[in-house]
């Protein structure tokens, strides 16, 4: 047998009988955070409503700590796994600590009445997210951003060793993602919780989770560590994007460029170039950057934006060829705009000051 | 404090239902003075004619306006639970008048046998005609996702069974019939001891086993996808709910015809009173108050025009129906707000 707190063995999900998504094997060890990424509508959310055992699966089994989840009583399942749920909760007249309570279902008796214990539980897990001065607000009068707060603190007030979460950080502003996902990462680290979510944060799922899985197509795709989930024109490849660029290394995310031929050279590098050349592709303007090398914290976005990007590997001289070659671009512009300071083209960079001398002399240097 | 107040809520409520019983008692085409029921109260010797009025027609008639009061708030109370909709209840669901479709049918076919028309008989033949028209309307409510659109196909359901009623009633000729047309505008007249033992009995027990499940109940209240990661069997519950809704108001159906409303308006003003939804203790005080609402009504539909009585639909929909309305508008500006 596998070991590990929650896996899935041949799991194949779908709706009324139709596989949606097969052979899926997912395996969360205890204290992991596992993020199920994948493009709308690819069934993320199938997946982990068949885990949750709220879709009958098709085919295969959920396993958690060796047992089948579907054969445990529902008492028993409740007080090793919890939810949250991207599906909106209306409780009547109840305040938010009420709301977090029912997190105590499994634990009490006949009459669902709170020992002191539970209560307790019930402040410590409000505290822990932050939640507590929203003791006694009517649940459907806070925001969504908080709502979703609360049903975590429920989650976790339900003491579970295993929590499942659907799209969790889609209501909140980046504030509170940052927060709720470092509560998560706390949580699993501290108190060995393990996390099974669907995210739509690349970047936030490529920092957080100890593995990732790919939903594409009918099945996943990929499952593992963000460094190798993470490849070069991956994430473009998965999200079957047509427009724009993803950088899987930074994150980097940028529009469409212009296309059309380049009216503008643009000198830039070590991060000054960036929101030049954002503005000029808002603006509609083709160009051309140069020279970088290819370790510029510009690269990513001009190698995005850029009709053309004269680059030389990193740490390597710049050849007399890339200079002619720049010339070349710069005879063809109508502009050349510079976003370096002279100070700053010393030494290694002292020939793109040469270009921007260049451009004088063709009298179109223009001022950012 | 939150159990002051629920403690101040269930004593009003219990006051409420002792005034309503004692003047239920006492006033009517005899009024009796409180001194003489006084007397009959502690036991002590009283005017026989007072004694014979209340302990025969006004005791029973009373006891069931309060057992089948509470037994309409609580079937509410319940289908308003299963649907997440404020305004299901039998009545609006049509299912009451499902019930009384075949017990009508039932009195009809047995009018020339009186011996099987006892009150069990009555109840199962009620109970049949919810769980019928319950499990269409169940049906619908796949279908159909809309809330607003699932209560208008149940009243059409409901117009629908009431027809067919009208129908069987006035084409039935016989002189029996009368009774079945008072009885099917919704009446508590005409209810005997035997009638009020067999009623006790079913929604003391229905109602008991409804307290039992208020904490399935609470967890429900979450929606059906927590309510299952909280250990719920949704399924099962879901059966049992309707079963219990049921019969509940299968036996308001077979003893007083539909009464409407007092399923919508009672749950929310005891809502309102109670301030929580928890249904530990929304069970008992809508069945308080649906007893102390119905003893009230009838009293109206007795004394207001006497001699002649009202239905008690008549006087349960002016008092309920504009809290539904109220329901509807408050609704509507909580989701534009």
């Amino acid at each position: 047998m596998k070991q590990g707190c929650l896996f899935t063995e041949k799991l194949t999900v779908g709706y009324d009988g139709l596989p949606l998504i097969h052979d899926i094997e997912i395996e969360v060890n205890k204290g992991e955070i596992v993020s199920l990424i994948g493009p709308n509508g690819a069934g993320k959310t199938t997946i982990l409503r068949s885990i949750i055992q709220q879709l009958p699966p098709i085919y295969g089994v959920v396993w958690l700590d060796g047992q089948q989840l579907n054969q445990m009583t529902g008492k028993e399942r409740a007080q090793k796994l919890s939810v949250v749920l991207t599906e909106r909760v209306n409780p009547e007249m109840m305040s938010c600590q009420d709301v977090v309570a029912t997190g105590r279902y499994p634990y009490t008796g006949t009459f669902g009445i709170l020992s002191q214990k539970d209560r307790d539980i019930v402040r410590s897990s409000m505290e822990l997210v932050h939640i507590s001065d929203l003791r006694d607000r009517d649940f459907n009068k806070i925001s969504d951003g908080q709502k979703q707060r609360v049903m975590l603190a429920r989650a976790l007030c339900q003491q579970p060793d295993v929590v499942v979460l659907d799209e969790p950080t889609s209501f909140l502003d980046i504030r509170y993602k940052l927060e709720f996902l470092t509560i998560l990462q706390e949580m699993s680290r501290k108190q060995n919780l393990t996390v099974l979510m669907s995210l739509h944060e690349l970047d936030l799922a490529g920092r957080i989770s100890d593995k990732i899985a790919c939903v594409r197509g009918d099945r996943i795709d990929r499952f593992g560590t963000p460094e190798e989930i993470f490849t070069r024109g991956y994430i473009p490849q998965l999200y079957h994007m047509t427009t724009g660029s993803y950088d899987e290394l930074t994150g980097n995310l940028e529009l469409e460029p212009v296309h059309q031929p380049p009216n503008t050279f643009v000198i830039a590098g070590n991060g000054t170039g960036t929101r030049i050349f954002r503005k000029l592709q808002r603006e509609g303007n083709s160009f051309v950057a140069g020279i970088l090398w290819e370790n510029d914290v510009d690269y990513a976005s001009a190698k995005s934006l850029a009709a053309e990007v004269i680059s030389v590997p990193a740490f390597h001289h710049i050849s007399n060829l890339k200079v002619l070659q720049a010339k070349e671009y710069i005879n063809r512009c109508d502009s050349v705009i510079c976003t370096l300071n002279t100070s700053d083209m010393v030494g290694f960079a002292q020939i793109l000051n040469d270009l921007v001398k260049y451009a004088i002399t063709q009298d179109k240097l223009t001022p950012i | 404090m939150n159990i002051k107040r629920y403690f101040a809520a269930f004593v009003i409520l219990f006051v409420l239902l002792n005034i309503a019983l004692v003047m239920n008692l006492c006033i009517g085409s005899v009024n009796i003075p409180l001194s003489e029921f006084y007397k009959m109260a502690n036991r002590l010797p009283a005017d026989e004619t007072y004694q014979e009025i209340i302990t025969q027609i006004r005791a029973p008639r009373a006891l069931a306006a309060i057992i089948l009061g509470g037994a309409i708030a609580l079937s509410g109370y319940l289908l308003q639970t299963f649907f997440h909709n404020p305004i299901a209840t039998p009545f609006t669901l049509g299912v009451s008048s499902g019930a009384k479709l075949i017990v009508a049918l039932v009195m009809v076919a047995s009018l020339g046998y009186k011996s099987l028309l006892n009150s069990w008989t009555m109840i199962f033949a009620a109970f049949v005609g919810s769980m019928l028209c319950m499990g269409f309307v169940i049906l619908m409510s796949k279908a159909i996702r809309q809330m607003a659109m699932l209560i208008v196909s149940g009243v059409m359901i409901g117009y629908i069974c009431s027809a067919v009623t009208d129908f069987v009633v006035t084409f039935a000729d016989d002189a029996d019939i009368v009774n079945l047309h008072n009885w099917s505008q919704g009446s508590f007249s005409g209810i005997n001891w035997e009638n009020v033992r067999v009623m006790a009995i079913i929604v003391v027990i229905t109602t008991i086993c409804v307290f039992l499940l208020s904490k399935p109940i609470s967890a429900y209240q979450m929606g059906e996808a927590y309510a299952q990661n909280m250990g719920l069997n949704v399924q099962q519950f879901r059966v049992i709910i309707v079963i219990l809704s049921s019969i509940l108001s299968a036996c308001v159906t077979a003893f007083a015809g539909p009464v409407s409303f007092v399923g919508i308006a009672v749950p929310h003003l005891v809502k309102g009173l109670l301030k929580t939804a928890q249904p530990i203790l929304m069970i008992p005080a809508c069945f308080l108050g649906g007893s102390s609402f119905c003893l009230f009504c009838d009293l109206l539909a007795r004394t207001v025009f006497a001699p002649t009585e009202l239905s008690i639909s008549t006087v349960t929909a002016i008092l309920g129906a504009p809290v539904v309305i109220y329901i509807l508008l408050r609704r509507k500006k909580e989701k534009v707000g």
